[in-house]
């Protein structure tokens, strides 16, 4: 490493947007070569301070700093001109979801060129020959068909790429990244991340902004941790990460799942409601965890479901499908984005019929049963999904939404039920207090906590969990996979937890399935699969968040 | 699958879709002025009252029941209705309008006449309308207040009103131009304005939504990171997207402005289709009325074929799977 100037140098950087402080004297430095990682979960003020970088954190933002070098430049004596000069040519870009990223209308060759047309004099044909060398730098197959798609037409990860071509264009000397992984699949992930470092490697210095620690720990030299607005602790990543001194940066630590045996607590256990009060006749008898003699509450056999697709054929979701889920046990269903899990659990959950093969709940015929046949049956299953807010009704209130799920129903007026309503509450560990307030007035934690609450209402004995955590925070996270694991040993609950997340499954399931195009590749007790895998897909999955982590 | 191969197919499938487009929209047309015709032809003849006398001059003429036989006979009005009916249809397939009643002469004269200055009206408006909608919606972004106020107000302000208010302030007080429309530029100005302003009011309010979206999304931060300026973000990004709600309203739009021609052509006393319609209707000038209405029916089916292949072109995400 040479020691060259630092390629971003801040100093007691202040942001505020009116009278609200965001960003509160932060403090960063990165060199040629360097990848500095920002982490922080949402609000902690990590975007806001990337756009400042830029200049672009938005109309009405102030901005003030005691040092603000970006490349070189002092950034508080830039024009808007001077900007423009540095934005794309010495400070390059990635956002975190490439399909809203770059213009949908134009082709992902056109939105690189911009890059080249705005800062150099080459020509049009020297330009579209450079667009084909990039494409090719980020590691796209057949870069001048590629070159003539939009974002639309490529793939997460090929569109991801085409970004990172659109901010390396011309050589800057310092790459933000914010987010640059968080919308991709584990494995092309882990291949985006590669590319980054090899980015650095070339002397760019780099700005990580992640909302995962573990997800950034391989890439980055140092570590930044953010909340509210601070920079809480900062130094190399060994250091942040072996030997973490502030409270937020070890909790944050022991909230990822990864390595975490099952039924560790993830979150800080103050004002866990652990010893939440049972709602009345609920499944009080749990059988002891982890028997496998008993009969399985969901069996699925040989299912297979395919969508017609418009001028191609059949597109097929699912073939193939087995697996039993047993009292008070969790399965887990891994795999990455169309693998077909979510229609496995609607095709569990008797929305979907399948073409063939069938389920079975409680002993008796499931997906080839009349729904007036299952009505019986429904309360016993229940579901919570990624975006609980999107599932609730958005004129009722929480108590109302309670009352709808208490009384199957028949009525939404809390006010008959509000005994269960509040003990559902509670059990959750959401305060009663909140029974009056709409569900968008929320945090997340706490929609996916009513989302639970309401899915226990009619007493289920299995809960279907189609990505439950994905869209939380880590501290958030940890918090909602703990409940699910008190209220599975208080109320014997089964589990069908689906997930992308490697780490989470791990740590939640007894048994694991491992999905790919549609078809089971592995399955087994997790442990088993995670310690001995035996086929290719599985190996490569779990290699792939490995080298994240 | 070689890429190259793979290109070919994509065009191949390309084409295809292009013909299956143009075949629809073919049929569609078609389908659209035959129930036109039909609908015209079934519901004048429920107006009460006697051709035959609209034929002799009107209904305050004093023609003899012997000459009313003989229009009758002549224009093939004692035939059954249906007979009539397809005989009208026949004739209409091999583009024969018949002859007006009230003027006398072949409607294909009349229309060739009256249509180009309606149409030139027309074309002019949604022009002026569409830079009206483009700049009232990106001032809007800017001042939003300000915009969708002269929006709401400009949507809402019926013809007959504008039209008298911009002749009193700029043919009677300023005398800029003249009350009484012809075909010369500055004949044209108020007519155009007077059909443009509501329609422009409506396109930009539609229009500053998806303005707003565009200006406000990751595409349009990440092109500012690129180092392009905010006119470049406008230009290059997104207006593209601004336009697209707006390109679909025009083959609605135009129908509107056919109609709002009616009141236009009235008061500045502008020959063209929506006073022909006027007099034609009011004079149960059957043929007239006919040709009108499927001449306005096929500029209408024309212009929807025109949107929608715009809307492909600015959007290619359109058509494909």
């Amino acid at each position: 490493m040479t020691t060259l100037k630092p390629v971003l140098q801040v100093t007691d950087l202040n942001v505020s947007f009116g009278p609200d402080t965001v960003v509160r004297g932060i403090s960063l430095t990165v060199n040629p070569g360097e990848c500095l990682a920002l982490v922080g979960e949402s609000g902690s003020g990590k975007s806001v301070t990337a756009r400042s970088l830029l200049g672009l954190a938005g109309r009405g933002a102030h901005v003030r700093a005691k040092t603000l070098s970006v490349a070189g430049y002092d950034a508080q004596k830039l024009s808007t001109r001077g900007w423009r000069k540095l934005r794309g040519a010495h400070v390059g870009f990635i956002l975190q979801d490439a399909l809203t990223s770059l213009d949908p209308l134009r082709t992902v060759g056109k939105e690189i060129e911009d890059v080249l047309r705005l800062h150099g004099s080459a020509s049009g044909s020297q330009r579209a020959a450079r667009v084909i060398e990039l494409l090719q730098a980020v590691g796209l197959d057949d870069p001048v068909r590629r070159a003539g798609q939009r974002s639309g037409e490529l793939s997460g990860g090929m569109r991801q790429r085409a970004l990172i071509a659109s901010a390396i264009a011309m050589d800057p000397a310092l790459i933000i990244a914010d987010e640059p992984t968080t919308a991709l699949d584990a494995t092309i992930a882990a291949a985006v991340l590669g590319l980054l470092r090899d980015l650095r490697r070339g002397g760019a210095g780099m700005l990580l902004i992640s909302h995962d620690l573990a997800a950034v720990s391989a890439t980055a030299d140092s570590i930044a941790v953010m909340a509210n607005g601070r920079i809480v602790e900062q130094g190399p990543r060994a250091q942040v990460l072996e030997d973490p001194q502030h409270p937020y940066t070890r909790a944050l630590l022991a909230a990822a799942p990864s390595g975490k045996p099952r039924f560790t607590r993830l979150s800080p256990s103050a004002g866990a409601p652990s010893s939440a009060p049972q709602p009345s006749g609920a499944a009080t008898t749990a059988p002891p965890l982890g028997t496998v003699d008993a009969q399985p509450l969901l069996r699925a056999r040989g299912l297979a479901k395919s969508f017609p697709m418009a001028g191609s054929a059949d597109f097929r979701a699912v073939s193939s499908v087995d697996f039993e889920l047993f009292p008070a046990r969790t399965l887990g269903v891994v795999g990455e984005s169309g693998s077909g899990k979510t229609t496995t659990a609607r095709m569990a959950l008797g929305l979907l019929v399948p073409d063939a093969g069938s389920v079975e709940f409680c002993g008796e015929p499931w997906s080839a049963a009349a729904e007036s046949a299952r009505r019986a049956r429904r309360p016993s299953l229940g579901a919570i999904y990624q975006d609980p807010l999107s599932s609730f009704d958005p004129r009722l209130s929480t108590a109302s939404l309670l009352a709808d799920s208490l009384s199957f129903g028949a009525t939404r007026n809390p006010r008959s039920y509000s005994g269960e309503i509040s003990q559902l509450l509670e059990m959750v560990g959401l305060h009663p207090d909140l029974a009056p307030r709409n569900p968008a007035t929320l945090s997340g934690g706490q929609r996916q906590r009513l989302a639970i609450a309401r899915a226990l209402a009619p007493k289920p004995k299995v809960l279907i969990c189609d990505e439950p955590v994905s869209a939380l925070d880590v501290s958030i996270q940890a918090q909602v996979l703990d409940l699910l694991d008190e209220l599975q040993q208080s109320l014997g609950l089964s589990y069908l937890l689906i997930s992308h997340d490697l780490a989470v499954i791990r740590h939640m399931s007894d048994d694991v399935l491992v999905m790919k195009a549609g078809e089971v590749v592995e399955s087994g007790a997790t442990e088993s699969v995670f310690t001995n895998p035996q086929h290719s897909y599985t190996r490569a999955l779990l290699a792939a968040t490995s080298s994240e982590s | 699958m070689s890429p190259s191969a793979t290109t070919s197919t994509r065009q191949g499938g390309a084409l295809k879709a292009s013909l299956r487009w143009l075949l629809s929209t073919l049929a569609g047309g078609i389908f659209v002025l035959w129930a036109v015709a039909t609908a015209i032809f079934f519901g004048i003849r429920m107006i009460p009252g006697d051709p035959a006398a609209a034929i002799m001059g009107g209904p305050g003429s004093q023609a003899s029941a012997e000459a009313l036989e003989a229009a009758r006979i002549e224009y093939g009005l004692d035939q059954p209705l249906f007979v009539q009916y397809f005989g009208q249809l026949r004739r209409l397939a091999v583009g024969d309008l018949g002859t007006s009643y009230s003027l006398k002469s072949p409607v294909s004269e009349v229309l060739a006449e009256i249509v180009p200055s309606t149409l030139v009206l027309a074309g002019l408006a949604l022009v002026v309308a569409w830079l009206m909608a483009l700049l009232l919606a990106v001032l809007s972004t800017r001042i939003s207040v300000v915009g969708s106020a002269v929006e709401i107000i400009s949507a809402a302000v019926p013809h007959f009103w504008l039209a008298s208010v911009l002749i009193m302030i700029f043919s009677t007080a300023l005398g800029w131009f003249p009350p009484v429309s012809t075909n010369t530029p500055g004949g044209l100005v108020l007519p155009v304005v007077t059909l443009a302003l509501p329609l422009a009011g409506f396109l930009g309010q539609v229009m500053r939504d998806s303005l707003e979206k565009a200006q406000h999304s990751a595409f349009a931060l990440s092109a500012r990171a690129r180092g392009e300026s905010e006119i470049g973000v406008l230009l290059r990004h997104s207006l593209r997207h601004a336009a697209l709600p707006g390109i679909a309203l025009s083959g609605w739009a135009l129908g509107s402005l056919l109609s709002g021609a009616v009141v236009v052509e009235s008061i500045f006393a502008r020959p063209g289709l929506g006073r022909a319609l006027l007099s034609a209707v009011t004079a149960r000038d059957i043929p007239l009325v006919t040709g009108v209405a499927l001449v306005s029916a096929g500029a209408y089916v024309l212009i929807m074929a025109v949107s929608d292949l715009a809307e492909r072109l600015v959007d290619p995400r359109i058509g494909e799977p």
